[in-house]
């Protein structure tokens, strides 16, 4: 048994925003109240922490099996506990590509050996992330994948994503998608604009990404599947999403911590700042942080790509696309949007938990939920709401380092991660 | 004054006194150039490497050259460079280069930024021969002596407050880049005209005093200079633009350029296609700088090697002629 005193208990599911107790027995919250004084139980005091649901990823790479060079399954799961995050779940473009349940359960072995946060594998869409035949969902989804994805490339053509689709829809899958067009994409390595005339790279409009956006909505209508946006960067996206949504069809988005942080003028000939997709317009950002505000974006995700440095000490044309998220972006949402005054804390941390665990649909492992109640997982994330520090990437318990972030000073962090009843991660 | 920068990997960063006293200091070497006998000893046992990850001839000749006639040596590496090259990075590539200890690398690469990285990492000096889409900087000083020059003559010999007119695909146009923060520096005014689709309007925030004009004729009226760009035919990503449309909208033909002013010149970085981008006529007519570019090229390369090498005075170091 572990109680944590003392602590903010932040539950977006009922909105409780107060001070409460938790108490942990085995791999449940048996009980959450005031007074509670069970013998026997270690206790973790959380005096000037909050204490939330587990937050859940919806959007990695662990790059294991294939680029243990870059991250293995287990300083994936490390860095993600220390981030504060329960469950992080990883895209399939591994090498073998992960699009059948041979992976799916090489990639859970591994994750149990590893010890950090819980692994929820997301399967392929297509075969070889291809775009040709299907890959092998339903054994996937046996086997343990939560959704499936083609992500570092878009599902090819609009024909598979709706065989796709109708196939997940009978499975209860999510589809997500990275929503690009390939001609807009193609040669392009950062957001068109005045920037991208000054450094003379090749810019895409953000119409790469909404026209994929559309062609999702619509196949969505078609199949009734549920459609998830991977990584919306740009405001045209998101008025699409929050056009379907109001027409009541099951989209959904993630947005991620640099692009409601950085901005495509922020671009260098650094590396570390591209990414797909790129850093996107003044205009783009304000309209996300909108949209994280209102209820249109349903999860903040990290698309944590780590590189290994070497990959990433080339060329900007050459470098690989991606910078790594799970130890930056609990304290980016603090600093930029809670503290910056855009989102209320409890929205914030709902971003984390019962919006992901909402995108993902009931029959995931988080049950299409995260709340902090009895019976429910003993899965907390415990942070502080402004403790002052700086991120040092060469701390970072990732194997790559290729993040803009490092040397940034946050406000609020990630304090300790309860997963399954136990103490995974502890500053 | 010196020139005042370790590398020159841009126009941008420069100001107009650093880029006065660059082209005052090509000067004696356009007068030595012009002598019978045109070698100088004062680089002996200076090595300048020459990194050109992209196909050229004339800016490698024109670097190897201006190096020859200052009695340096040089290292030759001419590599392919593309985003899907395996094997050797360019950092270690450079460093292979660097191990050999030139005193100064000239770069040239198809990505944009890549001198930057270079230069964050070597210690020696480097130039930018040209990177990406990004800057040419010794195109756009050259450019800059050549006007300079051809206004003197004529007139005043200043940069001050021209009318430029840029013809052709400016987007991915280095040379257009170079020469727009050169001569903006310099008050100019600038008309952008070619296929619109390489003249977007994310150029206007490039450099102040920037309008676009899609038909040549208008956008030639009033010009002091034209500078006609080179037409990349096979332009990877991008649909191709039919030759003859580009003959149509966008050639320099001796009819559109009366609508220029009488004095105004013709700059092209070369390769030049007659008959496409420019007219036979133009390109061998008076106002035509073609030839005097290069000459001007290989001052304005010399200076850059001595004053980034040795520094002090090109006076003097031209007038140590030891023939």
């Amino acid at each position: 048994m572990l109680l944590i005193k003392n602590g903010r208990v932040l539950d977006p599911a009922s909105k409780t925003d107060a001070s409460l107790e938790v108490l942990l027995e085995g791999d449940r919250i048996a009980r959450v109240g005031q007074g509670l004084t069970p013998p026997g139980a270690e206790v973790l005091d959380a005096r000037g922490l909050c204490v939330a649901p587990g937050f859940i990823d919806l959007h990695c790479h662990l790059r294991e099996p294939g680029f243990e060079i870059s991250e293995t399954i287990e300083t994936g799961a490390r860095a993600a506990a220390r981030g504060g995050f329960t469950a992080v779940c990883p895209m399939a473009n591994t090498n073998p590509v992960h699009d059948h349940a041979t992976v799916t359960r090489a990639i859970l072995k591994r994750a149990r050996e590893a010890g950090g946060a819980q692994v929820w594998p997301i399967g392929a869409a297509s075969r070889g992330l291809k775009g040709e035949a299907l890959a092998e969902i339903a054994a996937m989804r046996e086997a343990g994948i939560v959704a499936v994805s083609d992500d570092g490339k878009p599902i090819a053509t609009a024909k598979l994503l709706r065989q796709v689709m109708d196939y997940c829809r009978a499975l209860d899958l999510t589809v997500m998608d990275h929503c690009e067009d390939a001609s807009l994409f193609a040669g392009c390595v950062m957001r068109e604009g005045p920037r991208s005339a000054q450094l003379g790279l090749r810019g895409m409009p953000p119409q790469t990404e909404s026209i994929a956006v559309a062609r999702g909505i619509q196949v969505c209508e078609l199949t009734g599947c549920r459609f998830h946006v991977a990584h919306l960067s740009a405001r045209a996206s998101l008025e699409l999403v929050r056009e379907a949504k109001r027409k009541g069809l099951p989209v959904t988005c993630e947005v991620t911590p640099h692009h409601f942080t950085l901005i495509d003028e922020d671009v260098t000939y650094d590396t570390h700042h591209k990414m797909n997709p790129p850093l996107a317009s003044r205009s783009d950002r304000e309209a996300l942080i909108e949209g994280l505000r209102d209820g249109t974006v349903d999860a903040i995700a990290t698309d944590h790509a780590p590189h290994a440095a070497h990959l990433k000490d080339v060329e900007f044309d050459c470098a690989p696309f991606g910078l790594t998220g799970f130890e930056t972006a609990l304290a980016l949402a603090l600093t930029e949007l809670v503290h910056a005054g855009r989102v209320p804390l409890l929205r914030a941390v709902e971003l984390f938990t019962t919006g992901p665990a909402h995108v993902l649909g009931p029959s995931s492992p988080a049950r299409g939920r995260r709340a902090i109640a009895p019976g429910e997982p003993a899965d907390l994330t415990l942070f502080s709401f402004d403790r002052a520090w700086t991120f040092r990437a060469a701390d970072s318990a990732s194997k790559s380092r290729n993040t803009p972030f490092d040397d940034r000073a946050f406000r609020g962090g990630p304090a300790a991660t309860v997963i399954a009843g136990r103490l995974a991660f502890e500053t | 004054m010196s020139h005042g920068f370790h590398d020159l990997l841009g126009i941008e960063s420069l100001t107009a006194a650093q880029i006065e006293f660059l082209l005052d200091q090509s000067v004696p070497f356009q007068q030595f150039n012009a002598q019978p006998l045109k070698k100088l000893a004062t680089l002996r046992g200076k090595t300048v490497a020459l990194a050109f990850f992209e196909p050229s001839t004339r800016t490698r000749i024109s670097f190897g050259t201006a190096a020859a006639r200052l009695g340096a040596d040089t290292q030759n590496l001419q590599a392919e460079a593309s985003s899907l090259r395996k094997g050797e990075s360019l950092l270690d590539t450079v460093r292979t280069l660097d191990a050999m200890k030139p005193d100064l690398i000239v770069m040239r690469h198809s990505s944009s930024g890549a001198p930057h990285l270079v230069a964050g990492r070597l210690a020696i000096p480097v130039i930018n021969a040209g990177d990406g889409t990004h800057e040419h900087p010794t195109q756009a000083l050259l450019d800059a002596l050549t006007i300079r020059d051809r206004r003197g003559r004529d007139r005043k010999g200043r940069l001050d407050g021209l009318r430029v007119t840029i013809v052709g695909d400016i987007l991915h146009s280095r040379v257009a880049r170079s020469n727009l923060h050169l001569l903006s520096k310099f008050d100019a005014q600038f008309t952008l005209c070619g296929p619109p689709m390489w003249v977007p309007a994310q150029l206007e925030s490039l450099v102040p005093r920037v309008q676009r004009e899609p038909r040549l004729e208008r956008a030639l009226e009033g010009a002091d200079v034209v500078l006609v760009l080179r037409v990349q035919q096979e332009r990877l990503h991008e649909p191709p633009l039919p030759p003859d449309e580009y003959v149509l909208g966008y050639q320099l033909t001796p009819e559109r350029l009366r609508r220029a002013r009488p004095d105004a010149i013709v700059l092209h970085p070369g390769p030049m296609v007659r008959g496409m981008e420019i007219h036979p006529e133009v390109a061998d007519g008076p106002q035509s700088c073609v030839l005097e570019q290069v000459t001007n090229g290989l001052a304005v390369r010399m200076a850059l090697l001595f004053l980034m090498i040795v520094g002090g005075r090109t006076e003097e170091a031209a007038a140590t002629a030891s023939p």
